[in-house]
């Protein structure tokens, strides 16, 4: 892997999320300043920053994009107790030519009590909707059953975890086999806390979310989780991160043999769990097809993990930082491309064998 | 059975203190990274500075413009491979030879590339890169060869020994040069004749003892002292009888063990079997490296090969090279000449799948190489459908050619969701950006119903206030699609009444107007227009609605007028009605005037 680009991020603050959007050509980002800024990333491949503004009055902990089909949606929560959706105003001409966009307010959620500590939008299949998880111990489901008119979102539904909760993941799965379903973790660290990972999932005849399973396993605090991408697979994959990075694999239990109308009931089992970051682990997400698992803990470090074609789990790759400083003009960054290879040997043994040799 | 392992690989970020935690996100072909705190706290206590924000990519190679060609030829050769009609016995293994030598000769025009770059760069450092990326191209081609000597062509013993001996010679050409001339003045004769027919004429056992009475004669000579007299020829016949330390006393004409390999097997055992080349193979690296080196990389590759251990090669080769072009291709090879399943690796062409879509994932990184990706994931049956759908979709519609050409390929695989997909986010950002028209027909492929009467409505609604329509061409002919939902089914017929109207088709006009309405498809919320509209014609001279549509239309009225509890503002429907008091008031006379007249005329002789 390589540092393809640099970008000052010109925040006033710490910044306590990043976001790509689905395409990989916008990205925003949150910071304790306030404020969210998006960037656009140009033909050329430079980023730049075409929205900032004030968004809550307190830290913002995480920003996210709405799919596409949607049109231009963030979401963003924040410590000031609120949630809030934007969108993106078509502006002037004017505005285009120097390179700026508008972004307006379409809705505050105001039912929590306490810091919002996650928000997400559920899979597009789904509707336009979006959970959000507080400090509080409430997941709140907010939809907005009109796509072209975005101040009107109404909450569906208020989920209870009795603990406080710090993250939150919704399964992407849009196969019809699958009932929509949330992962919830806490991280309360009283001892008797019991439930750090909580699996809800709808029921289509009361029409409500049912808890359907708590990882057991789990009895630290939890600080971020993910199911991953479903690649057609009948059961589901999700990464939490505690004190260890964990991959449970959630199967679905055959409907006939459980009590019919209740939520499924799943097969647990952990398929990986990896301490080598040493110390607690705080994000944990997948790529795009659910094939590598990218973690961040306090180590300093960002890890990567894979299986292979047998399914064994195995750290592909490390970024650290080397505390060197960035060069000034900051946007190029390093190597140009090259066949690499990765071992420097195999270039001083090829030396020996090819051309690169003394005719005596 | 061993995996792929290797230590994880360090990738430095400069900038980030190593100290910091960072915060992350996956897009479709990078990472964003950042500096970040995760120990939250209500206020920050101290501005830390501000950090950047790191885009960190993977496959690299994909970016270069001279592997680009390699990229695109290979792919040409694996799509061939995948199709190409199977041949039998004899025949396949020409074929598959084929098939291998064609992927060698990309390689080497690559390389050859990559040379002239090198030496045509502008600066050390990328006159450096380009040399070392001809090495490793070199290396590559180095054990494609082998493996193709030693998996596809199958070389039986005797053959064996000429193929490697080309093949040290392609690589290694100038030693064997020198060496050959040496060699060719002491005993022509005697060499030449023994090279001249390679098993066309003789058979194996035949070969094998020509070669043993040559060989005792050449100990004869070295034993009665022949050559006594200069040590140079003396050490030469040693050679020539394969005495391993004469051989590595000229170790500096030997580049590498597996030259000495050669060289070796040349003068001792030339009619080596297969089987047998492991053990060789071992000992010359252990005799050439001595005790102090160890073997490296391309070492331990090409020892796998001489092995045939291929699970081996394909897993030191995935560890050697970033990129996963090499091990990807060649397993895919191997593959076809089942030669996965049949050393019994169970997980056979899972492998073959595993590697195909790393590299295609790869692919898609790229602004323009992802087309090639398709066919890869087009040829792995198991995950490569499901893999091409999340990869798709992800793909940047910057410009409407590359929508379409996305587009395309989803729909020749019957890939219904992604196009509605797609579709629709091209209708939603048309939307908008005020473009109606383009959002219409983006619903219209997207087949989405809903979104089309949206956009009818919009339509609609800009006809209303701005009295004309937009995108007249694409409503004129909508054909079909026109039938995707019942308000754009109503916008195409009601565009088709003001064409009728224009082309002074008054009385098919008429008719069209009144089915809008009775049939249903027109929203109530649009029938004031329409009921507006039918005034023209009925003040024509001539009558052009007959009294039986007349009543239709007073009907209509009434049913509009009566039962009407309008939902808007006090104020402004107080205003409303104003105005709609009036409208409706003309309409009640024009209709009743047209009445009399349309009754007069059917009543009388010349109507009908």
């Amino acid at each position: 892997m390589f540092v393809a680009r640099s970008i000052a991020a010109d925040h006033k603050d710490l910044i306590h999320d990043v976001s790509f959007d689905f395409h990989g050509r916008r990205m925003a980002t949150c910071s304790s300043d306030q404020s969210v800024k998006v960037w656009d990333k140009s033909e050329s491949g430079d980023w730049h920053c075409t929205a900032s503004w004030k968004t809550h009055s307190g830290s913002v902990w995480r920003v996210t994009w709405a799919h596409p089909e949607f049109g231009q949606v963030l979401a963003s929560c924040s410590f000031d107790r609120t949630a809030a959706v934007w969108e993106e105003i078509v502006g002037e001409s004017n505005d285009k030519l120097r390179g700026q966009s508008h972004w307006v307010k379409r809705t505050t959620l105001v039912d929590s009590r306490t810091s919002v500590t996650d928000v997400k939008f559920a899979p597009k299949h789904m509707g336009l909707m979006l959970a959000t998880c507080s400090a509080d111990g409430i997941v709140r489901i907010y939809e907005a059953p009109d796509v072209m008119n975005l101040s009107q979102w109404s909450l569906q539904h208020e989920i209870s975890c009795k603990l406080s909760c710090s993250c939150i993941s919704w399964n992407p799965s849009s196969s019809r086999a699958h009932s929509p379903m949330i992962a919830v973790g806490s991280d309360d660290s009283s001892p008797n806390a019991m439930a750090k990972v909580q699996i809800f999932e709808y029921n289509e005849n009361t029409r409500k979310y049912a808890k359907a399973e708590t990882l057991m396993t789990v009895t630290d605090p939890v600080h971020d989780i993910a199911f991953a991408p479903n690649l057609g697979r009948s059961y589901h994959i999700l990464a939490i991160a505690t004190k260890d990075v964990r991959i449970f694999t959630l199967k679905p239990v055959r409907k006939e043999l459980t009590s019919s109308g209740g939520p499924t009931k799943f097969e647990i089992h952990i398929v990986a769990q990896f301490d080598n970051h040493n110390s607690q682990v705080w994000r944990v997400s997948w790529n795009i097809t659910g094939t590598v698992l990218a973690s961040s803990g306090d180590d300093g470090c960002v890890r990567l993990w894979k299986a292979n074609y047998m399914d064994n789990w195995k750290c592909t790759g490390i970024l650290k930082g080397n505390g060197s400083p960035v060069s000034g003009s900051a946007q190029q960054g390093n190597p140009s491309p090259s066949l690499g290879s990765n071992i420097p040997n195999l270039q001083s043994s090829l030396n020996g064998s090819s051309a690169g040799r003394k005719h005596s | 059975m061993e995996e792929l392992d290797g230590e994880p690989i360090v990738t430095l970020i400069p900038g980030v203190d190593s100290k910091k935690q960072m915060c992350f996100d996956w897009g479709p072909g990078e990472l964003l990274v950042c500096e970040t705190s995760f120990h939250k706290k209500g206020k920050s206590e101290t501005v830390p500075g501000c950090p950047f924000i790191y885009i960190v990519r993977k496959d690299v190679d994909v970016y270069s413009h001279i592997l680009r060609k390699l990229f695109n030829e290979s792919h040409g050769i694996f799509v061939g491979l995948q199709r190409i009609e199977e041949l039998t016995g004899k025949s396949r293994k020409a074929q598959l030879v084929r098939v291998s030598k064609n992927y060698r000769s990309v390689i080497r025009a690559c390389m050859e590339e990559m040379h002239q770059a090198a030496i045509a760069a502008k600066d050390s450092t990328s006159s450096r890169q380009f040399s070392s990326q001809v090495s490793i191209l070199s290396a590559m081609e180095l054990i494609w060869n082998l493996c193709e000597i030693l998996f596809i062509e199958v070389a039986p013993a005797g053959p064996l020994l000429l193929l490697l001996l080309d093949w040290v010679r392609l690589h290694v050409c100038e030693v064997d040069s020198i060496l050959a001339d040496v060699l060719g003045s002491e005993n022509p004769s005697k060499h030449e004749s023994f090279w001249d027919s390679p098993g066309n004429t003789q058979t194996l056992t035949e070969l094998e003892l020509k070669w043993q009475h040559w060989h005792e004669e050449c100990e004869r000579h070295l034993q009665d002292g022949t050559f006594v007299s200069s040590p140079h020829l003396e050490s030469l016949c040693k050679i020539m009888l394969g005495d391993e330390a004469a051989l590595l006393e000229q170790k500096n004409l030997l580049s590498n063990w597996y030259h000495f390999l050669v060289t070796r097997l040349l003068y001792s055992h030339p009619t080596v079997k297969p089987i047998d080349l492991h053990f060789y193979a071992q000992s010359s690296l252990d005799l050439f490296l001595g005790a102090k080196s160890r073997p490296e990389p391309l070492d331990n590759i090409l020892m796998a090969a001489f092995e045939f251990d291929i699970h081996q090669v394909i897993k030191e080769c995935s560890i050697a090279f970033s990129n996963w072009w090499f091990v990807a291709h060649l397993t895919d090879l191997l593959d076809h000449c089942k030669l996965l399943q049949s050393h019994n690796l169970y997980f056979g062409s899972n492998m073959r799948e595993f590697l195909l879509l790393e590299y295609a994932s790869g692919l898609f990184s790229h602004h323009s190489l992802w087309q090639l990706g398709v066919d890869y994931f087009d040829y792995c049956p198991e995950l490569g459908r499901v893999s091409l759908e999340l990869h798709i979709e992800r793909i940047p519609l910057s410009t409407e050619q590359k929508a379409l050409k996305v587009l395309r390929i989803c729909e020749q695989r019957q890939m219904t969701e992604q196009v509605r997909s797609i579709c629709k986010i091209l209708a939603m950002k048309a939307v908008r950006n005020n473009r109606l028209g383009s959002a219409l027909s983006w619903s219209i492929r997207a087949k989405d119903a809903a979104f089309a009467t949206l956009v009818s409505d919009r339509f609609l609604m800009d006809y209303c206030e701005r009295g004309c329509f937009s995108d007249l061409d694409l409503i004129d002919n909508l054909g079909p699609a026109m039938m995707l939902s019942d308000r754009l089914t109503f916008l195409g017929k009601y565009r088709e009444f003001h064409r009728l109207y224009g082309d002074k088709r008054f009385v098919d006009a008429a008719s069209l107007l009144l089915s809008l309405m009775t049939s249903q498809i027109a929203p109530r919320s649009f029938w004031m227009t329409l009921l507006t509209d039918a005034l023209p014609l009925l003040e024509q001279k001539q009558v052009i609605f007959s009294a039986e549509q007349t009543y239709e239309l007073l009907r209509c009225l009434e049913d509009l007028t009566s039962g009407r509890p309008e939902q808007g503002e006090p104020d402004q429907q107080l205003q409303d009605d104003d105005i709609e008091a009036t409208k409706v008031e003309m309409l009640r006379l024009s209709l009743a005037r047209n009445l009399a007249r349309a009754i007069i005329k059917e009543g009388s002789l010349e109507g009908s």
